[in-house]
């Protein structure tokens, strides 16, 4: 019998390649669409809201979330993800489809321990990595403010 | 006018297509799923914002930056640091008051979506 | 009767006498499609989950089988098989409707084989009918093995897609006055791992497997690979049957010229189903709804029906283990 190293070889030789320049493509047209569309967002909130910067910045995020949340819950997202590739993943829709996508899957196991229990199944590590990247910069500048 | 709004949104296609293209070149060469992706590009965008690099970008880049999820990063440290500038407790907390909007608006989302709608399986 | 270290010829004959099979719609509209006796619309089939679903795959399959036999549920020695599903649920949720005794059965893809290698031993043991059914469903391994399934992620480019269905073969120990396809003999797989941990490349981690069934089966029945007229593999994809087919002629076993297998079988060209199909089901399905007909039909009398199967858990790709494989070898054969 082969070893597992010789067989990992012609693995790899055998293996299909991913269509690079399909699967780029994609994820920039895509990605690129999903950014002009929060940039509209934008800049009609900016346009016909009395707020400063900040707010609307953070109303463009929360309607570019409940679009992700929307398009997941009719099912399209994940065939824009079948195509897109990070082009969807990457703006912060995806991080809504992350959310969305687990607490329907396990709607069936009920509502507490199914659809609120799994929802951050996927984006758990993305929050708790930002939040505790965020208080190690807000310490490293408290300390660096104080040493000053 | 016109070519102001092209250009703008011009530096938008290209900047968050770049962001993405560079998202999609780790999933085709390291095999990364989703969320180790959107880790790494939160995680950049707080170090972006930490070391003051951020804010040049969006200068140039506007939603090119700020829609993908580095933004979202960005703006927990942008938070961080001007809570750092008031006390320690500040400091820890100011971060996830930064981006207490796109938090609640997801999970309230989620919550709600999901409870209208179920997976289905995929046609092929 | 023992032929070798891990391969059987039954001593009592064991018929493959009835079969029955239930497809997605996407299986039905591949290349199977004239052969298919029953396909579902959608997914859900009117069930309030997916894992009901395929459960009442399994319903509709043995009531079918129990139709076309003429057999009453009394009748039956013994309902055998499994699932994809933790704990085997859909098999034995279905079983309960039936007032048969049921042994759960688990070897990932490969539990058809090791279904019908066991139905073997039972005949020969002195039962008299036994139900062998498989099944998987594109929905409920998703969440099992994968992604929550509305997640917008993108296929890799040695992915496989589950197999929506369910195969069910009835083995009697007395086969009826017309042809009629029988267990020549089994060979029991080993676990060969040989550190694949890709766990989107299933075809490469199993391949050495069925390589090291076939080898055995092949060395301890004396047959050359010409004996049969197909040696079918389970769900190894393109990938890994074209793997199979260098590691057999590498190590000089056959030239693997009528090497084939059933998660290419499944689907049709330009269906977006990566490199196969895959699944419990996978190996049910075809040979219940294609493999037998042929085989019934005169078109093929000897087939070796190498089920493959990857023993992964979605928890042991995290804690970094390789992926087990193992492949059961059985050959149908009609006298």
């Amino acid at each position: 019998m082969i070893d597992a190293k010789s067989y990992a070889e012609i693995v790899k030789e055998a293996t299909p390649k991913t269509q690079e320049a399909r699967t780029l493509f994609a994820a920039f047209g895509i990605g690129g669409v999903i950014c002009m569309i929060g940039q509209a967002v934008f800049d009609v909130y900016a346009q016909f809201l009395n707020a400063d910067e900040k707010t609307v910045s953070a109303l463009t995020g929360m309607t570019m979330i409940f679009f992700g949340a929307l398009l997941t819950g009719v099912g399209v997202y994940d065939k824009i993800g079948y195509y897109a590739g990070a082009g969807s993943i990457v703006p912060i829709t995806g991080f809504a489809n992350s959310i969305v996508s687990p607490a329907m899957e396990f709607h069936n196991e009920g509502i507490v321990f199914g659809l609120m229990a799994r929802m951050f199944g996927v984006a758990g590590p993305i929050i708790v990595s930002g939040v505790c990247s965020s208080v190690a910069v807000g310490i490293i500048y408290y300390i660096v403010g104080v040493a000053a | 006018m016109v070519w102001e709004i092209l250009s703008r949104y011009g530096r938008v296609f290209l900047c968050g297509g770049l962001v993405c293209l560079v998202g999609q070149i780790l999933i085709n060469k390291t095999k990364m799923t989703s969320a180790r992706i959107l880790v790494t590009f939160l995680l950049a965008g707080v170090v972006l914002q930490a070391v003051g690099l951020f804010d040049a970008i969006k200068e140039f880049a506007l939603a090119g930056v700020t829609i993908p999820i580095i933004g979202f990063g960005s703006t927990l440290a942008e938070g961080a640091i001007e809570g750092a500038k008031i006390g320690l407790f500040e400091a820890c907390t100011y971060g996830l008051r930064a981006v207490a909007g796109g938090l609640t608006a997801a999970i309230v989302f989620g919550f709600v979506i999901a409870l209208l709608f179920r997976s289905r399986s995929k046609t092929a | 009767m023992r032929l070798g270290r891990q391969t059987y010829a039954p001593d009592k004959r064991a018929f493959v006498t009835h079969v029955a099979d239930i497809a997605g719609s996407d299986e039905a509209m591949g290349n199977l499609r004239h052969y298919i006796d029953f396909a579902i619309d959608c997914g859900e089939w009117g069930c309030a989950s997916h894992e009901k679903a395929e459960s009442k795959f399994r319903d509709v399959v043995t009531k079918r089988l129990l139709d076309s036999s003429g057999s009453s549920s009394r009748e039956i020695d013994c309902i055998l098989g499994g699932d994809l599903i933790n704990q085997i649920v859909p098999s034995s949720f279905s079983a309960r409707n039936f007032d048969i005794p049921f042994c759960g059965l688990y070897c990932a893809c490969a539990t058809f084989g090791q279904s019908l290698a066991v139905a073997s031993m039972m005949i020969a043991a002195g039962m008299d009918k036994i139900i062998c059914c498989t099944s998987s469903h594109f929905a409920t391994a998703e969440r099992q093995y994968r992604y929550p399934l509305e997640l917008g992620t993108q296929p890799t480019p040695t992915s496989q897609r589950t197999v929506t269905g369910a195969g069910a073969a009835m083995i009697e120990s007395s086969g009826p006055d017309h042809r009629c396809p029988e267990i020549g003999a089994y060979t029991l797989g080993k676990i060969v791992d040989l550190g694949c941990v890709d766990a989107n490349n299933m075809g490469a981690a199993m391949a050495p497997a069925a390589f090291d069934t076939i080898a055995a089966h092949l060395r301890e029945t004396g047959r050359s690979a010409n004996y049969y007229d197909m040696i079918v593999t389970g769900d190894l994809g393109a990938l890994g049957r074209e793997l199979l087919a260098e590691l057999l002629r590498k190590e000089g076993v056959c030239d693997a010229s009528n090497l084939n297998d059933c998660g290419c079988m499944v689907f049709a060209e330009g269906q977006k189903c990566g490199l196969g199909g895959s699944g419990a089901g996978c190996s049910s399905l075809v040979y219940c709804s294609y493999l037998h007909k042929l085989l019934v039909s005169g078109q093929l009398n000897r087939i070796l029906l190498v089920p493959t199967g990857a023993l992964l858990s979605k928890d042991s790709s995290l804690q970094g283990e390789s992926i087990p494989g193992i492949a059961y070898a059985v050959a149908i054969e009609c006298r």
